[in-house]
């Protein structure tokens, strides 16, 4: 493992330029060139044909919903959509490729020249978009034995289910001028293109299952210098927590091997998750002819100006008034709803306040809870296994009476738990509070008489005292007590 | 039994509509003639003799019933070994993929079936349908019916000499520079190259796909017209498939002349390198169409020249690129798996097993020409010259109806002739390949014999007008059939079968 520097030391020696590679697979109903089912998961080599499979003599045609969504994504992050386009072969071998070549876009991409605005801490930046391209996606190739790497395996297993899969790669124009902020201006990218996707309703954008990811390139440069620094790509990093460590981990490394002289290695590196390093992986010193040529076996796409018109019309709104319109909705004072936008949790807090629940309620629980929950777990928000309906629906448990904040988090923990909807954790873990005026009277009415002395305090008019005898009485009901009940049967009894 | 196998497809089509014939009586007889001659001529790499049967009675069964089928149900026809079958093993003619059966059809294949044809069998053709004389099959060289030391042209040899040997009354072919025509011209048959996607290419593996066209390969230009009609139309599953109806060829095959048609001679097609007898042939069917109502003009077409290099980088470059999927992983040949050595290694060993010379020296031709220092150098050069070549057309073609040509500079050459030296087998291609790089249609028709051999007449005309081929080839065929007093075929020695292949 190499050595690394201190983070905030190197800034002061060297500036970090990023370039962002991100695939987006489409959530379209079939695959790229066929009409095999674009499904997640399934029984390996059940979603395919001779088309996915690339037999000889079969012949790909484009999937049109596929290039609707090439467009709209184009055009959400501001390109220009290409008048007239053409597929490309980029040819090279790897055993998960079908064909052996990979059909994609070279030279003539169907959006480039675009940007997105980006706000991190309360500055923006803006992330220059080079190009967005339609290609296929590869199958997946498990190595068995070995280091689980394709080198030293003793064999291979391939699933041709995901070859074919229709992917958009954004591809952004170096970042410069992001500083010690580089890592989550990076963050920042990859969660607003998340958020864009999802608006864009294009793909399930699940980071877990590869449906978007992410290749971060990082070089450092003497600062004041014109030129790059000689980059790294750190490859299929996915999760945005992942994106901030592995650049974070790269400029520091990269950082030592120049305070010692040395030069930094152009190669592909992995992302471990365990510990938030790098390791090499392959070299790129010399530089892949993938002898790139006009697919001859598709047509030029060349979309009318008028469809991409009607295509921008069914644009989502753009984040920024989205976020104004919120926090008008919602009236959050500016930390508040500043709170919500850090969290990641405003579609979240957005979708759960559509489900019904206040504001300020799905506020608490993503900010507060959720968010604690998916930070112990290394997870996104929207990653956490509860959904805003679900998050509503705990919500409105409490608004019933028929639960407590206490007990809400345990709605919480069986729903995370995969026990079914809240109110079947509800039934199925016992967690009514018991609001029976006879139970809970006699509850009291024990506390009472095992606590004489701050019985005579609260008789005696200290009201704040009634606290310890509640807190009692809930522990004495395991915590399934209304305690705004608690609180009257005391004081009441105490009068 | 000649009288059945003389008979073209429409005529025995025309003969079971009638009663006269049964399908099964057909079959049987091509089945014979191929049982008879195959061993002589390597035509077909896989037969299946029970299967053609069975299904010439289930359509005899459904004539009887009185259902109504197309003109060509009932009728045998052999299918170029490029072309997926669910039935037979689709070999490319390469040890790469010997024995190998798709999981699926090519839609040609599967319109054949619809309507009715007999496939009984697989042709050998040259490998992955490279050559020009069916000499690079991995299963052997396949011989011209009419000099069995000769070659019957490439790389849809099998075919052709299937159809001129009267093992089949029809076949299927492709054309990438012209595979279908020039084995037509050197077997005395009709072979056609429709418009670039007016017969679907799906299923049909790959040589390059820019330029790849499968086509019919007839012994009259009614046929021809027939099968084209069958196999032709639209197909969702090929991107380059034209979306619009296949136009009535039958009709323009029938005919009666060529009077308000105007015909353009290739200035380039003709002198040094072709045979005076090639080129005798060409002026007598000149003047035969002159008689039949048509205007002769010269047209010259001076990117012609350069069609043939540029074709060797634009072909060899997508081959490179269409046959890097052999690699001895998923289906076909693999070499060298005995858990000692890499996937890597078991690629390499795969392809240096699997693959011919030829296959070889054009996968690294195109490999080299699509490489990024050479790109602009080879590939691009070779694309602009290919837009040379379609201005020269379309200059061609505002003021004539079809341009015409000799089909070959020369007539069929010996076996093993030309295999050392490929420049020289090349040149059997120089007036095709014009047709393939513009994407436009053509064919050529029997006319005549030079020093005993056939010799073709080429016709190319623009884009989804494949009907005027029809027109030309009909006047031409009855007229040269009336000079001859019958079909050039009926000039055909007697094959003589002391000359087995050992294949």
């Amino acid at each position: 493992m190499s050595a690394t520097v201190d983070y905030d030391e190197l800034l002061t020696r060297y500036e970090p330029a990023l370039g962002l590679e991100v695939h987006v697979e489409l959530n379209t109903n079939t695959k790229m060139f066929c009409g095999c089912a674009n499904e997640f998961g399934g029984e390996p080599n059940t979603h395919v044909c001779p088309v996915c499979l690339g037999l000889p003599g079969s012949l790909p045609v484009i999937n049109g919903k596929a290039v609707e969504s090439a467009i709209r994504i184009g055009l959400a992050l501001n390109c220009e959509i290409a008048q007239w386009c053409r597929m490309a072969r980029k040819n090279y071998f790897y055993p998960d490729m079908t064909k052996n070549f990979q059909t994609s876009q070279y030279d003539e991409p169907i959006a480039f020249e675009g940007w997105v605005d980006l706000e991190v801490e309360g500055k923006t930046y803006r992330v220059e978009i080079e190009r967005a391209h339609m290609e296929e996606d590869a199958g997946k190739a498990t190595h068995v034995g070995g280091s689980g790497r394709i080198q030293g395996a003793d064999y291979s297993l391939i699933d041709y289910n995901r070859a074919g899969v229709p992917l958009i790669e954004i591809v952004t124009k170096p970042i410069r001028g992001a500083g010690e902020k580089a890592p989550e201006v990076a963050k920042a990218y990859v969660a607003h293109l998340r958020e864009l996707m999802k608006a864009l309703g294009v793909s399930d954008v699940r980071m877990e299952q590869g449906s978007l990811r992410c290749d971060a390139n990082v070089s450092l440069a003497p600062i004041g210098s014109e030129t790059l620094g000689t980059r790294t790509e750190t490859k299929n990093v996915n999760s945005l927590r992942s994106v901030e460590r592995a650049i974070r981990y790269e400029m520091t490394r990269q950082a030592a091997i120049l305070d010692d002289g040395g030069k930094v290695r152009q190669e592909t590196r992995h992302f471990h998750e365990s510990d938030g390093t790098t390791s090499s992986g392959r070299s790129k010193e010399e530089a892949e002819d993938y002898r790139y040529f006009a697919e001859p076996d598709l047509m030029p796409i060349a979309p009318s100006r008028d469809w991409v018109e009607e295509l921008r019309a069914t644009l989502p709104e753009p984040p920024a008034e989205r976020r104004a319109r919120l926090q008008g909705e919602w009236g959050f004072s500016d930390i508040d709803f500043a709170a919500v936008v850090n969290s990641g949790a405003l579609g979240m807090v957005e979708d759960t306040v559509a489900a019904g629940a206040s504001p300020a309620s799905a506020r608490k629980w993503w900010v507060t809870e959720l968010a604690r929950r998916a930070n112990e777990a290394g997870v996104e928000l929207d990653e956490l296994a509860i959904t805003p309906a679900q998050v509503a629906g705990v919500q409105a448990l409490v608004d019933e009476g028929k639960v407590n904040d206490k007990l809400a988090r345990q709605v919480i923990d069986g729903v995370l738990a995969g026990e079914g909807e809240p109110s079947e954790v509800v039934e199925k873990r016992g967690l009514v509070v018991v609001s029976d005026e006879g139970a809970l009277s006699a509850a009291v009415d024990e506390v009472i008489a095992a606590n004489p002395d701050v019985a005579d305090k609260i008789r005696s008019g200290k009201v704040q005292a009634a606290g310890a005898l509640i807190g009692q009485v809930m522990k004495a009901m395991r915590g399934q007590a209304d305690a705004g009940k608690v609180r009257e049967l005391v004081l009441s009894k105490l009068s | 039994m000649m009288s059945i196998l003389k008979r073209s497809a429409a005529d025995l089509g025309r003969a079971m509509a009638a009663g006269e014939l049964t399908s099964e009586e057909i079959t049987r007889a091509f089945l014979e003639q191929i049982e008879a001659l195959n061993p002589t001529l390597n035509v077909f790499l896989a037969v299946d003799a029970e299967s053609a049967l069975a299904q010439a009675r289930a359509i005899d069964a459904r004539r009887a019933a009185g259902e109504d089928l197309g003109p060509l149900a009932g009728v045998p026809i052999g299918v170029k070994d490029n072309f997926c079958t669910t039935d037979f093993p689709t070999t490319c003619g390469s040890k790469m993929l010997d024995g190998w059966i798709p999981p699926y059809d090519s839609t040609v294949v599967t319109r054949l079936r619809e309507a009715g044809l007999i496939i009984v069998g697989k042709t050998n053709m040259d490998e992955f349908a490279m050559g020009s004389s069916t000499e690079t099959s991995y299963f052997g060289a396949t011989r011209n019916p009419w000099d069995t030391d000769r070659i019957p042209g490439g790389s849809g040899g099998g075919s052709s000499a299937a159809v001129s040997s009267y093992m089949v009354p029809i076949a299927v072919g492709s054309d990438t520079g012209g595979s279908i025509r020039q084995p037509g011209s050197v077997t005395g048959t009709i072979g056609v190259k429709p418009t670039y996607g007016g017969v679907s290419r799906y299923g049909l593996v790959a040589m390059a796909s820019s330029l790849d066209q499968p086509g019919p390969v007839a012994r009259t230009t009614e046929d021809a017209a027939l099968l084209q009609q069958i196999i032709g139309g639209y197909d969702p599953h090929d991107s380059a498939s034209i979306n619009q109806p296949v136009p009535d060829l039958l009709t323009a095959s029938q005919a009666d002349d060529l009077a308000g048609v105007r015909i353009g001679i290739v200035t380039e097609f003709q002198g040094e390198g072709y045979e005076p007898g090639v080129l005798e042939r060409f002026r007598e069917a000149v003047e035969v169409l002159r008689a039949a109502g048509a205007e002769i003009v010269e047209v010259s077409c001076p990117a012609f020249a350069y069609a043939l290099p540029a074709y060797y980088l634009i072909q060899p470059a997508e081959l490179s690129s269409n046959l890097a999927r052999f690699d001895g992983m998923r289906y076909g040949l693999r070499a060298g798996d005995d858990g000692s050595t890499s996937a890597e290694q078991v690629m390499n060993l795969s392809r240096e097993e699997g693959f011919g010379r030829e296959a070889k020296r054009r996968i690294i031709i195109g490999t080299y020409a699509l490489s990024a220092g050479y790109y602009d150098a080879y590939y691009g050069s070779a694309q602009k010259v290919r837009s040379l070549i379609q201005q020269d057309f379309d200059n061609a073609f505002g003021q004539v109806d079809v341009l015409i040509s000799p089909t070959t500079p020369t007539v069929a050459f010996k076996i093993g002739e030309r295999t050392a030296d490929p420049m020289s087998m090349y040149l059997a291609d120089l007036c095709t390949i014009p047709s393939n790089m513009a994407g436009n249609a053509s064919a050529s028709f029997p006319a005549g014999l030079s020093e005993g051999l056939p010799v073709g007449l080429q016709v190319m005309a623009p884009p989804m007008e494949d009907a005027r081929l029809y027109r030309v080839g009909g006047v031409l065929e009855r007229a040269l059939e009336a000079q001859w007093g019958g079909p050039l075929l009926d000039q055909m020695n007697q094959i003589d079968g002391s000359k087995a292949v050992s294949a």
